[in-house]
């Protein structure tokens, strides 16, 4: 295990945007990652022109970027368009502002999949499979969870479950694309995608974009609101399995339980501190894979353990309450992040998690992070 | 036959020739480092154990059982849509690696662990897509 303790709560979130999601076809990415931008930057009250670091993602080119937003940093990372880069982005910026290569780092993200049509399958990503028609996350996911069934006796009424409460935190959230409740029944009659993956185990596909604002412990003092620590994270990759693309034999298990370990070790904190988890739900076994690996339940327990409501707000452990990527927008993993802050900060209204000072963002991907935010 | 076959056709490199000329021969091939023994399908420019450049290949014995199986209700391709739902499985070989592939035929009875065998399909040509399906005693 690494040793990262000495950057427990160094790094804090300053300031969080998003634009509102949905479909924007009269605009790109530079367009809603500057709203985003400008959101953040009136959230943590800073001047644009402190931010020396730009970190930008599933955005084209980061000099555009800039000179857009008017700033010329010090320190610029690119992530590919990946749905798993998010945990790795704020992983590294804080990295880079605790060696001083930045102050202010400014972290943007944006989507524009819905006006581009994007299908996530077929030719947009050749594999080695295209001969048998093996293609696209969804069908990697159906795979997965097949898998799960057969060994564990997991049922499709208990996926649902995933999806129902996630709905339903959507349904408290005024900018949620997807806010109308749902049911086990609806899950289980939806239209099959990629069987045994229906319709509402999917994530949306909608246009948006998102920023955060990081510093330093000392500089976040200045901030306009109060900041949310950085406190633990942890990580660990799976590609030697990779010619299946967004698979994993054993369901990325050794990997979530080592990024988890890390993280609550580095936080010191352990899962009964635990108030919210922000867990990447591209599909919606996803989340029973992360449960496991997390270890809030045994591996090959976490349809049980979702039965009953435990993932809903009043539930034994509250997750994804904006909505998740399965209805509130699918900003990949970068939303769920921003929701972690507005819970800590105590912004959430009708969604909010009473008294909430630990949450727990975890992206179950062949890069898998785990991220631990307290209050600062 | 070629001129009617509307779906993906494989992407044949130097690489994946020897899996592709194995299949037409109905063979299902996969590489072996000829230093370690690694076995592995897709093929590498290097073994991924030893990292040795002496690739070769191994005619399995097209045996295997069921890791997992899936059904797709959605033609990313439009050539996939006349056979929607069709079946993907994956199949762990007898020889170690899993490899992905349709499952064919009857699929009363399938289960994890289910004994499957390689069948060859000539699509077109000038290629032989290797199929799975369920072994029935």
């Amino acid at each position: 295990m690494h040793d990262l303790a000495h950057l427990k709560d160094q790094i804090a979130v300053i300031g969080v945007g998003n634009t509102r999601y949905g479909s924007f076809p009269d605009t790109d990415e530079y367009g809603l990652a500057a709203q985003a931008f400008r959101n953040a930057v009136n959230d943590c009250g800073i001047s644009k022109n402190v931010i020396d670091g730009l970190l930008v993602c599933r955005i084209p080119y980061y000099a555009r970027m800039g000179e857009v937003l008017g700033i010329d940093p010090r320190w610029t990372l690119t992530l590919p368009p990946h749905g798993r880069m998010s945990g790795m982005g704020l992983i590294e910026a804080a990295l880079a502002l605790s060696t001083g290569q930045a102050k202010y780092v400014a972290l943007m993200y944006a989507n524009i999949g819905r006006s581009r049509r994007v299908n996530y399958g077929g030719d947009e990503n050749p594999s080695t499979w295209d001969p048998w028609g093996f293609t696209s996350p969804g069908a990697a996911h159906a795979m997965m969870f097949r898998r799960h069934m057969e060994k564990y006796g997991t049922t499709t009424r208990q996926l649902a479950e995933v999806s129902v409460a996630v709905r339903y935190h959507a349904t408290l959230n005024p900018d949620a694309v997807m806010r109308n409740p749902i049911t086990i029944e609806d899950h289980e009659s939806a239209r099959f995608i990629t069987a045994p993956l229906r319709l509402l185990d999917y994530c949306l596909i909608n246009d948006g974009a998102v920023c955060l604002i990081l510093t330093t412990k000392d500089r976040a003092k200045d901030a306009a609101k109060r900041p949310v620590m950085i406190s633990g994270f942890g990580g660990r990759e799976s590609y030697t399995q990779s010619a299946i693309s967004n698979f994993d034999m054993d369901f990325w298990y050794p990997a979530i339980k080592q990024a988890g370990e890390e993280s609550r070790a580095m936080a010191g904190v352990s899962h009964s501190d635990i108030d919210a988890l922000m867990c990447y739900d591209n599909f919606s076994p996803t989340v029973l894979f992360s449960l496991e690996g997390l270890g809030f339940c045994p591996q090959g327990e976490s349809g049980r353990y979702v039965e009953g409501g435990t993932l809903q707000l009043g539930g034994a452990l509250p997750t994804n309450t904006d909505g998740g990527h399965l209805s509130n927008s699918y900003m990949q993993g970068w939303a769920l992040n921003v929701e972690a802050v507005r819970q800590l900060r105590g912004e959430c209204g009708a969604r909010q998690v009473p008294d909430c000072k630990v949450v727990q963002y975890v992206q179950s991907t062949p890069c898998t992070r785990s991220i631990i935010y307290t209050r600062g | 036959m070629s001129n009617e076959y509307t779906k993906p056709l494989p992407k044949v490199t130097a690489l994946t020739k020897p899996f592709w000329d194995g299949a037409k021969a109905r063979q299902l091939r996969i590489q072996l480092c000829r230093d370690c023994g690694d076995l592995r399908f897709p093929p590498s420019p290097v073994c991924p154990r030893c990292l040795s450049d002496n690739q070769g290949w191994r005619v399995t014995s097209g045996r295997g059982t069921l890791e997992s199986w899936i059904e797709f209700h959605r033609a990313y391709w439009p050539g996939f849509a006349p056979e929607l739902p069709y079946r993907v499985c994956l199949v762990r070989l007898y020889e170690g690696p899993v490899f992905v592939s349709n499952l064919v035929g009857d699929v009363e009875g399938a289960k994890l662990g289910a004994e499957v065998r390689a069948l060859f399909n000539e699509i077109t040509d000038e290629f032989t897509l290797p199929k799975f399906e369920l072994v029935r005693d």
